[in-house]
């Protein structure tokens, strides 16, 4: 095998082998479901729900999304703002290495209070926080290299501040962005699921895993944890497709 | 004659941690219209500051700089000279005829023009066959081919030219001197080129400026004049004859050795 | 949950290359700006409850500004002098600082017993895809996809493990489900760091090695190991906080009791009649993050000899 076909081929060996092996170890040990279900269970709780899979899968996607959009927006303009004036840099920066230290997800049901409970706003609000962060980090980043050659280069066209921007800035930047915006796609998922373990609304996948498993439905569970995965997964690549159209000079390598 | 670049009295003093460095110190130097003038010099002679200051990308800390019968800096602003650099300096984002066509984007021109001469210069320096390609894929040499095309887009009577094929092989080297000695003839433009291959300086150059270092200033001036150039001019006893003077002026004013 | 990380480099979701050059300034006047920063969300914080409408603001219907009334959102100084009173009407009850510093501590403990096994799983993941060409490309897929997708959503399932689960003669405890979800959360950034690390020396460097005729162990020990630091140490930090987080949600959803998360579900619990407390257990989360940071971060110190000039 080589080229194309290796580099799917054998994760798709690796990963049908984990699958075999793990039913194999499963059955063979009598290993109980609230441990570790077997595929073929979880698989059957899939079939049997995939309508309310589908349901809950929408409404976290829709929270993962719209905090995704507000707060990769917002980054992205208190990047611009930072990387224009001082003052603000000075202060966004540190906040933003301490924050991004912290666990932003616990102001989940302080939000809920701030706003009300039978809202999606404090989920989303966790999710435009969480992805801020990385977003700004980044977009800065790339708004601050700029190769000192091509600062001299329009010098000495005698083009200013705009046209900088516009040739050189921007352009160089949006890799930096994309970067950000690909992580933050996966996080905003995986925010907008475990936002939802501190109460509120009871309308999507996350408060679907918790109430199977208090339920001891464990293949059930693992079917909307799986229903998660592929919703994050689905973020990631529409992300990095996004990435590719935007940037496409670096795909050419 | 007319002098098209004339510098007198010229100091750049830059402030370091370790105190002040003089990277130049009273530099007079006239390069009349349509002459090409290389300087030479070892590391930290000043020879691309000088480059630098013609180019108004730094201010010299005192002396005049006259371009083009203007201040220095209205020169810049006028647009009349095209740079290239060390390094290409290329921009990754777009591709490569879009890079040549940045300064007469710049300079209000419609696409279609801008096209159409971005193309022709293309020809010109020999990579027709690239236009759409991203300067990643493009080696060394043809990147900085393409720097030069774009240097030469706005069809500027001065060429500023800071060691453009320092980091070349040295056969690709040779074709691209061979290259910008045709163009620079064909155009008439006047170059101001920096460089520390003596044989390049030689080949290239009307007058070669031999700088010496700390403080950088001008140790001599050699003329060549070797008619036009072939590759048969790099074998000819006359520009042997050049190179020698060259080095032995390089030599006597600032020993290799000490450095 | 903190993948802070520029990486143009576009082939894995961590942070890498060399890290990013700091500018000149001291640690001494970052600090110092941090403070101002804090003091602007403060004021910015009250000025919101002077103007802000007491019932918040909508649009379509939906409540977008926060209620700015004080049993939504108190006062600064409401949140700090709540610290030093008692934390329940119990008379043996302690202050709410010591409550919070104690569920501070034993999260701390169990996201320091994940971390270090998910850096353990990590570096060896790293080294063993780094040997071996066959496990990178069959095992760099799924770790790259293990962060893509919401995997921390089992925390509620691995809960059932508690007290049931027997090795050897060690029982299962609570405690360390939430190491475990710690652990996994952790274990990536450090797998991916040390893979690009162990790969960063140059082929120059490898062939003199190679010159030498090193073995494959003085080769790492002497070349590879140290090439890495500037990668794991980035790597580290991600880590860190993401063992954090990993440990908060897990005692959230496995219900244990006893760390801060859970602090943070049973104060919001009594939000309405105690409004400030809840703010005091999110602080407490807030300085669990930051002294792990500074953890990593003297590691760091520690470690700046390895560490390309700037």
């Amino acid at each position: 095998m080589t080229g194309r076909a290796a580099r799917i081929g054998i994760p798709v060996v690796f990963g049908v082998l984990f699958l075999v092996a793990w039913q194999a170890i499963v059955v063979g040990n009598d290993i109980k479901p609230y441990l570790l279900p077997k595929p073929t269970a979880i698989w059957a709780q899939i079939t049997a729900n995939i309508d309310d899979i589908l349901k809950t899968a929408r409404v976290t996607g829709t929270n993962a999304l719209a905090g995704l959009v507000a707060g990769a927006v917002l980054g992205i303009l208190a990047a611009l703002v930072a990387s224009r004036f001082r003052v603000v840099d000075s202060l966004l920066v540190p906040l933003a290495a301490a924050v991004n230290a912290m666990p932003i997800i616990a102001l989940a049901p302080i939000f809920n209070t701030m706003f009300s409970t039978t809202s999606a706003v404090p989920r989303r609000l966790v999710v435009t926080l969480v992805v801020f962060f990385p977003l700004f980090v980044n977009a800065l980043r790339g708004l601050r290299q700029v190769e000192p050659i091509h600062r001299e280069l329009l010098d000495s066209y005698a083009a200013g501040g705009w046209t900088f921007a516009r040739t050189v800035r921007i352009p160089g930047a949006l890799p930096f962005v994309f970067t950000g915006l690909r992580l933050a796609a996966s996080l905003s998922v995986i925010a907008a699921v475990v936002a939802e373990y501190f109460g509120g609304l009871q309308n999507g996948l996350g408060t679907r895993i918790t109430s199977a498993a208090s339920n001891t439905a464990y293949p059930r569970a693992w079917a909307y944890v799986a229903a998660a995965c592929a919703l994050g997964l689905l973020f990631y690549l529409v992300a990095t497709a996004l990435e590719r159209i935007a940037t496409p000079w670096r795909t050419t390598r | 004659m007319t002098a098209f670049v004339s510098l007198s009295g010229v100091t750049k003093t830059f402030r370091g941690r370790a105190g002040d460095v003089t990277a130049l110190s009273d530099v007079d130097l006239t390069v009349t219209a349509g002459e090409f003038v290389t300087l030479i010099g070892p590391s930290g002679c000043g020879k691309s500051t000088l480059l630098r200051v013609v180019a108004d990308l730094t201010a010299p800390t005192a002396g005049t700089v006259t371009v083009n019968g203007k201040t220095a800096r209205q020169a810049r602003l006028d647009q009349d000279y095209g740079i290239a650099f060390q390094q290409a300096g290329l921009m990754d984002w777009r591709t490569v005829v879009r890079n040549v066509e940045l300064p007469l984007e710049l300079r209000g021109w419609d696409r279609r023009r801008r096209r159409e001469r971005a193309l022709e210069l293309l020809e010109l320096v020999g990579l027709p066959d690239f236009a759409g390609a991203r300067p990643a894929e493009l080696s060394g040499g043809m990147q900085q081919r393409v720097a030069i095309a774009r240097a030469l887009a706005t069809g500027p009577k001065l060429l500023l030219m800071d060691e453009p094929f320092g980091a070349l092989d040295e056969m690709t080297r040779e074709r691209l001197q061979a290259e910008l000695a045709r163009i620079a003839r064909e155009s008439g433009a006047t170059v101001v080129f920096v460089t520390h291959s003596i044989p390049e300086a030689v080949y290239l150059s009307d007058r070669v400026v031999v700088m010496s270092p700390r403080p950088g200033r001008v140790a001599a001036v050699v003329a060549v004049a070797l008619g036009e150039r072939t590759d048969d001019t790099r074998e000819a006893p006359e520009f042997f004859a050049k190179v020698t003077e060259v080095r032995e002026a390089l030599r006597g004013r600032a020993p290799v050795e000490r450095r | 949950m903190t993948g802070v990380a520029a990486e143009p480099a576009a082939v894995t979701v961590v942070e890498g290359g060399p890290p990013p050059v700091h500018r000149g300034r001291s640690a001494l006047g970052r600090a110092g700006w941090f403070v101002a920063s804090v003091l602007v969300v403060c004021v910015l914080w009250e000025a919101y409850k002077v103007v802000g409408s007491p019932d918040g603001g909508s649009l379509f219907g939906a409540r977008v500004l926060p209620r700015a009334d004080d049993a939504s959102m108190p006062h600064v100084w409401e949140v700090l002098r709540r610290f030093g009173r008692p934390e329940s009407a119990a008379t043996d009850s302690s202050s709410v600082a010591v409550a919070v510093l104690e569920a501070v501590w034993f999260t701390f403990r169990v996201a320091m017993a994940g971390l270090v096994l998910g850096v353990l799983v990590g570096i060896g993941l790293g080294m063993l895809m780094d040997r071996f060409a066959l496990a990178e490309r069959g095992l760099l897929p799924y770790v790259v996809l293990s962060q893509t997708v919401p995997l921390v959503a089992l925390a509620p399932l691995v809960v059932g493990w508690g007290g049931r689960v027997h090795i050897g003669s060690m029982t299962w405890r609570p405690w360390m489900s939430v190491a475990v979800i710690a652990a996994y959360l952790a274990f990536f950034p450090v797998a991916v760091g040390v893979l690009r690390g162990l790969r960063s020396p140059s082929a120059h460097s490898v062939e003199l090695m190679r010159s030498f005729s090193a073995s494959w162990w003085q080769t790492f020990r002497r070349l590879r190991l140290p090439a890495s630091v500037p990668y794991l140490i980035p790597a580290l930090r991600l880590a860190a906080a993401s063992a954090v987080v990993g440990a908060i949600v897990a005692e959230i959803s496995t219900g244990i009791r006893g760390g801060i998360g859970r602090l943070v579900i049973e104060y919001s619990r009594e939000a309405t009649s105690d409004p400030a407390k809840v703010w005091t257990a999110f602080l407490g989360a807030a300085l669990l993050g930051l002294v792990v940071a500074g953890l990593v971060a003297l590691l760091d110190a520690g470690l700046a000899r390895y560490r390309p000039a700037s």
